[in-house]
C-alpha cells in the first residue's frame, strides 16, 4: 500500500483531537469528538486503499481495470459513515433530554459509587467515633468504680454504726427493764409493809415493843 | 459444502441467514404497526424468537454432523462478498441465545401487562429488542471481520435504546457512559479492520489466518492487540470494565438480564474466535492470564462491596468474565472446551438471576439489600428461584457452575505453568468469594426477619392496586367534609365520625397523591379523629424512607405486589431449568464443546468450509 502521508496525518490528528474531546464531560462535547474521532478512522481507512485511481465503477467496456481504486474500503466506509451518522443522532437527543430533565448535558458521576465511597468514608467515621466512646467509657467506668467504692465504705462505717447503735439500745433496754423491776419489786416491799403494819409484822412479833 | 453434507446440508446451509433475517423483519413490521393490536404483536415476537431457535437447533445439529455451515450473502463468493458462517461454536451461541433471549422476551410481555405500561414497550422496547437480537445472531455468524463489525454496531445501536429506555435522567447518565466507552471501542475496531485490510488485503476470516501467518511478528501483535482491546471492553475484562457496573443496574429487568448475559459473551465469542482462528500458537497467553486473574479478584472483590443487588451481580459477572479469558488464554483444547461450555452456563445463569431480581424488586419495590428481608416466607418460590442459579453461579458441586470451573481449573492444571497454578488459586478463590457475596445477599434478602419497609410498601401499594384512584379520591372528599361537620356541630358527632373511619381510610391507603390532599384539610378537622391522623402521620414517615427505583419500562417507580405475573415467574423458572440442563446434559454438552474446541484449533475446517467450495 503506498498512500499519501497527507492522509495518515490528517486522520491520525483528526483521531487525537477526537479522543480528547470524548474524556470532556459535556455530552455536546462528546458528541462532536464522536464526530471527529469517526471522520477520522474513517480517513485511515481511505489511506488502506493505496494510491488513487479511477472510479471503481465497471461499464461495459471497461479497459483500465488495473487502474481502477480499491473499491473495498470505500464501502467499509460508506457503512462506517451511516453508522456513525446514526450514533450521532442518538447523541444529539441523549444530549437534549439530558438538558430538558436536569438543566445541563454534563455526565455526572455515579450515585451508586459515590454512595460506596461515602458508606467506606462513614465506615472510618464510625470507627474513629467508636474508639472515642470506648475511651470515654472507660473513663467513666473508672470513675464510677471509685464512687462505688467509697460509697461502699461509706456504707460499711454506716452499718458499723448502726450495729453499735443497736448494741446500745439493746443495753439501754435491759438497764431499764431492769430498773424497772427493781422499783416494782421495791414498790410492792413497801405496799406489803404498809399493809401488815400492825397486824401481821413478823418483826412486831418477834421484837414487840423493842422496835 | 466440503464434506459432501448431502441434502440436509444443503437446506441448512440456506437457513444460516435465518437468526439474522427474521427478528430484523419483524422489527420492521412492529414499526409499522406500532402500539396497535398488542395481541398480534406480542405473538410475532414470540413466533419469530421461536423460528430462530428452531432454526439455531437445526444450525447446531447440522454443523456437528456435516460441518461449518456457509452461505454467501447476495451470492458473491468469499473473497468479495459476505459470508455468514455456523460452525459448532457459532450453532451452540446461537442455540443458547435465542433461548435465553425467548424467554427474557416472555417475561418482557409480563411486565409490560403488570405495569399497565403497554405503549412503550411495544413501539420501543420489541422493535430495538428484536434488533438487538439479529446484531447477536449476525455478530455469531459473520464470517469476514468487517460483518462482525457490523453485527457488533447492530448490537450496540439497540442497546443504546433499550439502556436509555423512557429516558429519565438515571438512565440518560447510565446511557452516556455505555455509550461513549462503546462509541470507542467501535471506532477502535474499525481501525483495527483497517489495519488488517491494509496489512493482508483482506477481511475474510477464512483468508486470514494464511495471510497472517506470512506477516512480521510486530505487525501481527500489533492487530491481536488492538483487536484484544475492542473485545476486552466488550467482555467488560477488568481493566476495561468499569462501565459496566454503572451503566447496567439502572435499565429495565430484562435489559439488565439480555444484557448480562449476552453483550459481554458476545465480547468473550469474538476473542474466543480471533484468538483460535487468527493468531494460533498463543503468543500472548501470559498477558492474557494476567488480566483473566486480576479480572477474576477484582471483580470479586467489587462485588463483595456493594449493597444492591443488581452492582453486586454486574461485579460477579465482571469477575467470571476472567474465568472464560482464562480458558482462552490456556487454548488447549481442554482450555477451550472449557471456556465455551463456561459461556453457556454463565450466559443463562446470568440472565436468570437478573431477571429473580427484576421479580425482587417488583416484590418489595428495591434491590437494595439493606432494606430488604424475609423473602424466604414473604415469597418462597422466588427464594428458590434465586438460590438455585446463586449456586449455579458460585459452583456449588452437583451444578453446572461447579462442571464449568472443574474443567477450567483441569486445563489450568493439566497446562501445569507456573502462571496456570497462580491462576487456578485465583479462580479457586474467586468461587469462594463469590459463594460469600451470594450468600450475603441471601441472608440479608431472604434469610432475616421482614424489614418495616417490606411490609409497609407491600400493603400500601397493593391497596393502590386494588381501589381505583378515582374512588379513592372520592372517598376521601367525603370524609374530609364529614371532618369538618363533626368539629363544628359539637360533641354528639365525633362517635359518629369515629365509625365511618374505617371506611373512608381504606381508599385513603390508596397512593401519595390521596395522602398529599388529605393532609391539607386534616388539622382543619379539630377534634375530628386524633387516632386517624395520627396513624397518617406514620404512614407519611415511612414513604421518604422507600428508595426511589426506576425499574418499569417507562422508567417510573415499580408497583409492587405480593402476587407476581404468572408469565415472569414462569418464564424465570423456565430459564432455572434451563441452567440446570447444563447439569443433567453434562456429558453430551461437553462433548459437544470438546469437538468445537477441536474445530476451532484446527483451524482448516472452518478455512476449508468456507473457501473451497
Amino acid at each position: 500500500m503506498t498512500g499519501t502521508v497527507a492522509l495518515i496525518v490528517c486522520g491520525g490528528v483528526l483521531f487525537a483531537s477526537g479522543t480528547a474531546m470524548l474524556l470532556a464531560r459535556p455530552l455536546t462535547r462528546i458528541l462532536l469528538g464522536a464526530v471527529l474521532v469517526g471522520n477520522g478512522v474513517n480517513l485511515l481507512v481511505l489511506a488502506t486503499s493505496g494510491p488513487a485511481g479511477d472510479a471503481a465503477l465497471l461499464y461495459p467496456g471497461t479497459t483500465r481495470r488495473a487502474h481502477m481504486a480499491d473499491p473495498l474500503p470505500q464501502a467499509f466506509i460508506l457503512t462506517a459513515i451511516v453508522i456513525t451518522l446514526a450514533l450521532t443522532a442518538f447523541l444529539v437527543a441523549m444530549a437534549y433530554r439530558s438538558w430538558q430533565l436536569s438543566g445541563s448535558d454534563d455526565v455526572p458521576d455515579d450515585i451508586e459509587d459515590i454512595r460506596i465511597v461515602r458508606r467506606a468514608a462513614y465506615a472510618e467515621e464510625r470507627e474513629r467515633l467508636r474508639a472515642t466512646y470506648r475511651a470515654r467509657r472507660h473513663e467513666y467506668r473508672a470513675l464510677a468504680h471509685e464512687e462505688e467504692e467509697r460509697e461502699a465504705q461509706e456504707h460499711s462505717a454506716f452499718q458499723r454504726l448502726g450495729k453499735a447503735r443497736d448494741q446500745y439500745r439493746e443495753l439501754r433496754r435491759r438497764v431499764r427493764a431492769e430498773a424497772r423491776a427493781f422499783r416494782a419489786r421495791q414498790a410492792r416491799a413497801e405496799e406489803t409493809a404498809e399493809e401488815s403494819e400492825g397486824e401481821d409484822d413478823p418483826w412486831q412479833t418477834i421484837l414487840g415493843a423493842d422496835r | 459444502m466440503s464434506g459432501g453434507g448431502g441434502s440436509a446440508a444443503e437446506v441448512a446451509a440456506v437457513l444460516v441467514p435465518l437468526p439474522v433475517i427474521l427478528p430484523l423483519c419483524a422489527a420492521g413490521l412492529k414499526l409499522v404497526i406500532g402500539a396497535r393490536l398488542e395481541r398480534v404483536q406480542r405473538f410475532i415476537s414470540a413466533a419469530v424468537l421461536l423460528a430462530v431457535l428452531v432454526v439455531s437447533l437445526v444450525l447446531l445439529v447440522t454443523a456437528d454432523r456435516h460441518g461449518p455451515q456457509v452461505m454467501d450473502a447476495g451470492g458473491w463468493p468469499p473473497p468479495v462478498g459476505i459470508v455468514l458462517v455456523a460452525d459448532r461454536l457459532s450453532a451452540l451461541m446461537l442455540v443458547i441465545s435465542s433461548a435465553v433471549t425467548l424467554c427474557v422476551l416472555v417475561y418482557s410481555v409480563g411486565q409490560g401487562m403488570a405495569d399497565n405500561d403497554e405503549a412503550t414497550p411495544l413501539s420501543v422496547f420489541h422493535p430495538s429488542y428484536l434488533v438487538l437480537v439479529a446484531g447477536v445472531s449476525d455478530t455469531f455468524l459473520a464470517g469476514d471481520l468487517f460483518n462482525l463489525y457490523v453485527g457488533f454496531e447492530i448490537m450496540l445501536t439497540a442497546s443504546y435504546v433499550l439502556l436509555t429506555i423512557g429516558g429519565t435522567l438515571a438512565r440518560i447518565r447510565a446511557g452516556a457512559t455505555y455509550a461513549v466507552v462503546s462509541l470507542l471501542s467501535s471506532v477502535l475496531f474499525l481501525t483495527a479492520v483497517g489495519v488488517v485490510y491494509a496489512a493482508t488485503g483482506t477481511v475474510t476470516m477464512a483468508e486470514l489466518p494464511g495471510r497472517l501467518d506470512d506477516l512480521p511478528h510486530g505487525v501481527g501483535a500489533v492487530i491481536q492487540v488492538v483487536l484484544l482491546g475492542v473485545f476486552g471492553i466488550k467482555a467488560a475484562v477488568f481493566p476495561l470494565a468499569a462501565w459496566l457496573p454503572d451503566s447496567y443496574p439502572t435499565a429495565p429487568a430484562p435489559v439488565t438480564a439480555v444484557f448480562a448475559g449476552l453483550l459481554t459473551k458476545v465480547g468473550v465469542y469474538a476473542m474466543l474466535r480471533t484468538q483460535t482462528l487468527l493468531f494460533p500458537g498463543n503468543r500472548i497467553a501470559d498477558v492474557l492470564m494476567v488480566v483473566a486473574l486480576l479480572s477474576l479478584l477484582v471483580g470479586i472483590l467489587g462485588a463483595v462491596a456493594q449493597t444492591d443487588l443488581k452492582r453486586l451481580l454486574s461485579f460477579t459477572l465482571v469477575s467470571h468474565i476472567g474465568f472464560m479469558v482464562f480458558g482462552i488464554a490456556l487454548a488447549t483444547p481442554q482450555g477451550v472446551s472449557g471456556a465455551i461450555y463456561y459461556v453457556a452456563h454463565h450466559i443463562t445463569v446470568q440472565t436468570t438471576l437478573f431477571l429473580v431480581a427484576g421479580l425482587i424488586e417488583r416484590r418489595s419495590g428495591t434491590t437494595d439489600l439493606q432494606s430488604l428481608g424475609g423473602l424466604t416466607s414473604l415469597a418462597p418460590l422466588l427464594a428458590v428461584a434465586f438460590f438455585v442459579p446463586a449456586m449455579n453461579l458460585a459452583g456449588i458441586p452437583p451444578l453446572s457452575g461447579f462442571l464449568g470451573k472443574l474443567g477450567l481449573l483441569r486445563a489450568g492444571i493439566a497446562d501445569g505453568g507456573a502462571l496456570a497454578y497462580v491462576l487456578v488459586a485465583g479462580a479457586t478463590l474467586t468461587s469462594l468469594l463469590t459463594l460469600y457475596a451470594l450468600a450475603k445477599a441471601w441472608n440479608l434478602a431472604f434469610w432475616r426477619a421482614p424489614t418495616p419497609e417490606m411490609s409497609v410498601v407491600g400493603t400500601v401499594l397493593d391497596t393502590a392496586e386494588g381501589a381505583s384512584p378515582e374512588e379513592g379520591d372520592d372517598g376521601d372528599g367525603d370524609e374530609n367534609g364529614a371532618g369538618a361537620d363533626g368539629t363544628s356541630g359539637g360533641p354528639g358527632r365525633p362517635s359518629e365520625e369515629g365509625a365511618r373511619q374505617p371506611a373512608g381510610d381504606a381508599p385513603d391507603a390508596g397512593g401519595a397523591a390521596a395522602w398529599g390532599r388529605a393532609a391539607g384539610p386534616g388539622p382543619a378537622g379539630g377534634g375530628g379523629g386524633p387516632g386517624r391522623r395520627g396513624r397518617r402521620g406514620k404512614r407519611r414517615a415511612v414513604l421518604p424512607a422507600v428508595r426511589r427505583t426506576t425499574a418499569t419500562f417507562g422508567g417510573q417507580e415499580i408497583t409492587t405486589s405480593t402476587t407476581l405475573p404468572v408469565s415472569m415467574v414462569g418464564s424465570t423458572v423456565a430459564l432455572v431449568v434451563f441452567g440446570l440442563a447444563f447439569t443433567v446434559l453434562a456429558g453430551p454438552m461437553f462433548g459437544l464443546t470438546q469437538r468445537a474446541a477441536g474445530e476451532l484449533l484446527a483451524r482448516t475446517p472452518y478455512v476449508e468450509a468456507v473457501m473451497q467450495r
